[in-house]
């Protein structure tokens, strides 16, 4: 049971936590701090939105270079989880420090860039193999497709379609590392991460695909 | 329980961290205490324990407000100021908080006084409970005693809190 002092004491000081900040402030706080935390290498993971036609998607990057492209149907909290699971807990929303590939997406969906120069982070890919299939699928250019069999060969193991489907399906940078231009050998879109409208957006815009 | 992204824990207790050190220090230099607290975290971030990461947070900002006053202390009084010169212990009782009954008044304001009349650790103990909602076990971790002990103090603090609210004493 709560006393009489104890409940007046709650009501009293209880208004202090009323007193309290607008978001705005919460994004100053985490800017200073990205700026302080930049200077003594306190910073592991930066991220920040970006708008895209469908919906705003979010971009990660360590010092190495872009780790993480979150597409707006990805639940970004557990994204983030993940990435301080996996990587580091020192994750700060700090949008001056992914600048470049903030720029670079804007640029490719507003159909000015159609190739991205961005140094990327790998280190969520664990499997050799998959790399490759990544490193592969980096040369594949703006409005060309290919199909699974044939990226896999291009990663060097022609056989192994069905592990470069699951390194595609997996792929932490979907749009920088263009894994929307694989489709299936009958013609088909196939499956994509960032669920199938955003893939046939994808290559519309590329011109892979007759606007539908 | 791994740790989560210091950015949530920043959108998680931000509010109440402020609103605890405006409670501390005025509303004038918890802005900068906040900013110092955060920063003190991230460079200690991940703690080793990541079960009570509210009281570690608290912790932190607590040890700012103290670090605060310990340099106000150390800092040369104006002539006159004096009457409270027994170093950190007396570390701090905030004059602004004593003053705070300008909008409130009343009962409230009394409350608020007397609260600033409470020795450090009770102080804190009660903003901790009552201004910012902490748990015991959280509290405890914040001031670095069990949480037995921090019920005790919250107890003990009430208890100093009523009689001083009923003796009239309003500072």
């Amino acid at each position: 049971m709560e006393t009489r002092i104890e409940s007046e004491v709650r009501r009293a000081l209880g208004g202090a936590a009323a007193i309290s900040a607008g978001s705005e402030e919460g994004e100053t706080l985490a800017s200073w701090l990205a700026e302080r935390a930049g200077g003594e290498g306190l910073l592991d993971i930066a991220y920040a939105a970006v708008d895209t036609p469908l919906g705003v998607a979010t971009v990660a990057a360590t010092d190495r270079g872009l780790i993480r492209v979150m597409l707006p149907n990805e639940d970004r909290d557990r994204s983030l989880e993940r990435l301080a699971r996996e990587v580091s807990p020192r994750i700060l929303e700090a949008p001056g420090q992914v600048d470049a590939p903030r720029r670079e997406l804007d640029e490719y969906f507003a159909g000015r860039r159609r190739a991205f120069d961005l140094g990327l982070d790998l280190r969520l890919v664990h499997a050799a193999f998959y790399r490759q299939v990544l490193e592969a699928l980096r040369k594949v250019r703006f409005g060309e497709t290919l199909t699974y069999g044939e990226i896999a060969a291009r990663a060097g193991n022609p056989r192994a379609h069905r592990a470069a489907g699951t390194a595609v399906g997996t792929n932490p940078l979907p749009i920088v590392v263009p894994c929307h231009r694989v489709v299936r050998a009958g013609g088909e879109l196939g499956n994509y991460g960032g669920g199938p409208e955003m893939k046939r957006f994808l290559l519309e815009l590329e011109g892979a695909l007759p606007l539908s | 329980m791994a740790a989560p992204p210091f950015q949530a824990l920043i959108d998680e207790h931000r509010r109440s961290v402020l609103a605890f050190l405006r409670s501390l220090v005025g509303p004038a230099d918890a802005d900068d205490c906040l900013q110092e607290t955060f920063l003190a975290a991230l460079r200690a971030y991940p703690p080793r324990e990541t079960s009570n990461l509210r009281g570690w947070i608290f912790k932190i900002a607590h040890n700012k407000a103290l670090d605060h006053h310990r340099a106000r202390t150390r800092a040369p009084h104006p002539v006159g100021d004096g009457g409270q010169l027994d170093g950190a212990g007396a570390a701090a009782a905030p004059a602004w908080l004593g003053g705070r009954s300008g909008g409130t008044g009343g009962r409230e304001g009394a409350i608020w006084s007397a609260v600033a009349d409470l020795p450090e650790g009770q102080r804190a103990a009660v903003l901790l409970r009552f201004a910012v909602d902490l748990r015991y076990r959280e509290i405890g971790a914040a001031l670095d005693i069990s949480e037995e002990a921090a019920r005790r103090r919250v107890s003990d603090a009430l208890q100093a809190l009523r009689s001083r609210i009923a003796t009239g004493k309003e500072s």
